[in-house]
């Protein structure tokens, strides 16, 4: 293999990581929000689904690729919102009743593309933008600044994360619900007020996050993200809970699938091992629970919904 | 007066079974608008199902095929539920089972069906039990969440299946033809399900489904290693201070909650027209989604193993008849997993409150009980706080 070769190979495997990092980055984000108030929504794949629909019909119908983001941002607010009513309102089990709003979500979105699209039809992708200046750094140029735009929205969204949950009141208020609801609740802090907030900032990103992937790979098909949201979910847990660690999870996603794609590619493993190529992340994903189980300790309210006086 | 406590009190129990059912009314009757608002009649829609799912002998055996291993899957996840551990790894243990007693229908040599049926079937049980020992023991000695590592075996499972289906396992006819399908030779004859009429398509595995659900209530309510499975279910603390070993009985409680799904893997096999394993590359593919509908069938079951036998039949009666409601007005059967969706959502949104009229309940059989000389409206100081 010539130097030449390889080094657009590896610039080719990074570029594309990156890139298939971002739905799952967008709806771990989300996630962390809920998880960081003590509410476990397992609905995100659900969500995801019905977000890449929309989105992806938004775009069909209107050849406006942000018209379609927005289209997921609707869907996602809306889901959000019934999720909040169900795990904070009715204080149902979070362990199963966002499984029924996944079935709902995977169902809901292939009955909605058959019937108003049925075969599928190739949509118009975001726009790239080559950052001026940086993106003629040598190697680096290539594989961080010449991305489409909702790459950049998506990097941007962790920072802004991290200052929400760590530097403002109302990040404030998420940890002190999510630690300890009794104590938040006696000082006056609305716990279900709180929650109705993150799970529906949980619910919008999903929807984004499945929008960005539905328009980002121009096409949608019944169970378009094959289990993103669930792996979007175990990234929390992976990041322990904390924005920069939900990205480093999210990137290591991208990469290690990205490297398979590209070793099956170039016929560095035989076609036929390319299976177990592809069991890679989610073992690493089982590995990661393990020591992250070790050394971090989950929001103590997760999973417990809240009632004065129980 | 006492006679008021007690008809308040059955009342109120009455009201507590029917909650469910409500929900799953209201569920299927979002279906029949979202029938409406796809021009389609409701009343022909439910028809058609009806009679997809019960109208014939043929619709009758397709429902009891469909419901074997949503009550497999159901039963599994009773058990888990009981012990306070929630298994929606359905999915990826169904698999498993299907593989391992594949392999073991291809290595054995041809024995006769009073031998291999049962291998095979145990092969099932164990392929299944493994995939949920793994989470299992993650769970009780490493403090992994459950509901995250059975969602990761599901997608391993997948990738294990179309890895082995497309090479060790393959049918070599596929490679020498070059068609490369990915799927297993006809497996050996003597493996498979018994006809339950000796003709049609109903096989002995509905029967076996049901002896599972049976065999788990004894488990659960006649057994010591049940009455500990629901005793760690109420409180793992408790029990820990009673001596009983709670991480060994969470790792058994996924470990016995994964072989009776990996069972249904079997059956799936066993059971097929076509009596190989095949796979499309999804799990949906080989599962239907037993996994996760299984899981509504248990809720709707009230998480009892008996009573998911009915709540199977009914959710595959569904399942049936979503097929039946696309050929006849053209809704697609996709329909039928949303509404799955909404049940699922509805009896859990409810299900604090089926919680609260048990509980009145209780508390006033108790009270009348208990307290017979009591007069009047009056209760107990204790046990009068009924509603925060």
């Amino acid at each position: 293999m010539s130097k030449f070769f390889a080094e657009a190979v590896l610039i080719a495997t990074v570029a594309s990581g990156i890139r298939l990092a971002v739905p799952l980055l967008v709806a771990s984000l989300g996630e962390t929000f809920g998880q960081r108030s003590g509410v476990l929504n397992l609905g995100v794949d659900g969500i995801m689904l019905l977000g890449a629909f929309s989105g992806y019909y938004a775009v069909l119908q209107s050849g406006n690729v942000w018209l379609g983001l927005l289209a997921g941002i609707g869907v996602g607010i809306a889901l959000g919102l019934a999720s909040a009513v169900i795990s904070v309102s009715l204080l149902a089990e979070q362990g199963i009743s966002g499984i029924g709003v996944y079935l709902f979500g995977l169902g809901m979105s292939d009955l909605l593309f058959q019937r108003l699209v049925g075969t599928p039809r190739p949509i118009k992708s975001f726009p790239k933008l080559d950052i001026p200046g940086l993106s003629d750094i040598p190697w680096v140029g290539r594989m961080l600044f010449r991305h489409s735009v909702i790459v950049y929205l998506a990097f941007v969204a962790i920072p802004f994360s991290m200052w929400v949950i760590n530097r403002t009141t109302f990040g404030m208020k998420i940890r002190a619900v999510g630690e300890n609801p009794e104590a938040a609740d006696s000082v006056g802090v609305s716990v279900a007020g709180v929650r109705y907030a993150t799970v529906t900032i949980g619910g919008t990103l999903a929807g984004v996050a499945g929008a960005a992937l539905a328009i980002d790979l121009g096409i949608f098909q019944q169970n378009l993200t094959n289990a993103a949201g669930f792996i979007a979910i175990a990234l929390v847990y992976f990041g322990a809970w904390r924005p920069l660690g939900v990205m480093a999870g999210a990137l290591l996603y991208g990469f290690v699938n990205s490297l398979v794609l590209q070793f099956k590619t170039l016929g560095i493993i035989p076609r036929s091992w390319s299976d177990i190529a592809a069991m890679s992340p989610a073992v690493i994903t089982i590995l990661a629970l393990v020591l992250v189980a070790r050394r971090f300790r989950q929001p103590a309210a997760l999973t417990k919904p809240f009632l004065r006086g129980e | 007066m006492t006679s008021t406590g007690a008809a308040l009190d059955s009342r109120k129990r009455y009201l507590a079974y029917l909650v469910p059912m409500g929900a799953v009314s209201a569920a299927l009757l979002v279906g029949a608008v979202m029938l409406l608002l796809l021009d389609a009649s409701p009343l022909a829609g439910v028809k058609a199902m009806f009679n997809g799912a019960f109208g014939s002998r043929e619709a009758l055996s397709s429902t009891a095929l469909k419901a074997t291993p949503l009550l497999f899957v159901g039963v599994g996840i009773t058990i888990a539920f009981r012990a306070n551990v929630i298994n929606i790894g359905g999915e990826g243990q169904l698999v498993a089972g299907g593989l391992l007693s594949t392999a073991v229908a291809i290595g054995l040599p041809d024995l006769p069906a009073f031998v291999m049926l049962p291998a095979v079937l145990l092969a099932g049980m164990v392929g299944g039990a493994l995939w949920g020992a793994v989470p299992g023991a993650l769970k009780a000695y490493y403090g992994v969440n459950e509901i995250l590592s059975t969602i990761m075996l599901n997608v391993v499972a997948v990738q294990l299946m179309n890895f082995l289906l497309r090479g060790p396992l393959i049918d070599p006819g596929e490679i020498e033809r070059g068609t490369r399908i990915p799927q297993t030779e006809r497996l050996q004859a003597n493996a498979d399900l018994p006809l339950l009429f000796g003709s049609g398509r109903l096989h002995i595995g509905p029967l076996i489904a049901i002896l599972a659900a049976v065999g788990a209530y004894i488990l659960l309510w006649r057994t010591p290693l049940g009455y500990r499975l629901r005793a760690v279910g109420q409180s793992a603390d408790a029990s820990r201070y009673a001596g009983i070993p709670v991480k060994r009985i969470v790792l058994l409680a996924l470990t016995l909650s994964g072989a009776v799904a990996g069972l249904a893997g079997a059956v799936l096999v066993f059971g097929s027209e076509s009596h190989r394993m095949v796979t499309d590359g999804s799990t949906a593919g080989f599962t239907g989604s037993a996994g996760f509908n299984g899981i509504v069938a248990a809720l709707f079951g009230g998480l009892h193993p008996l009573w998911t036998i009915p709540a199977s039949f009914l959710f595959g009666g569904l399942l049936v008849g979503g097929n039946a409601l696309q050929r006849a007005v053209q809704v697609p059967s996709a329909l039928i997993l949303a509404l799955n969706g909404l049940v699922v959502v509805f009896v859990v949104a409810t299900d604090r409150y089926r919680k609260r009229l048990r509980d009145q309940a209780a508390r006033a059989a108790a009270t009348a009980a208990t307290v017979p000389a009591l007069v009047g409206n009056e209760r107990p100081p204790g046990l009068a706080g009924d509603d925060p």
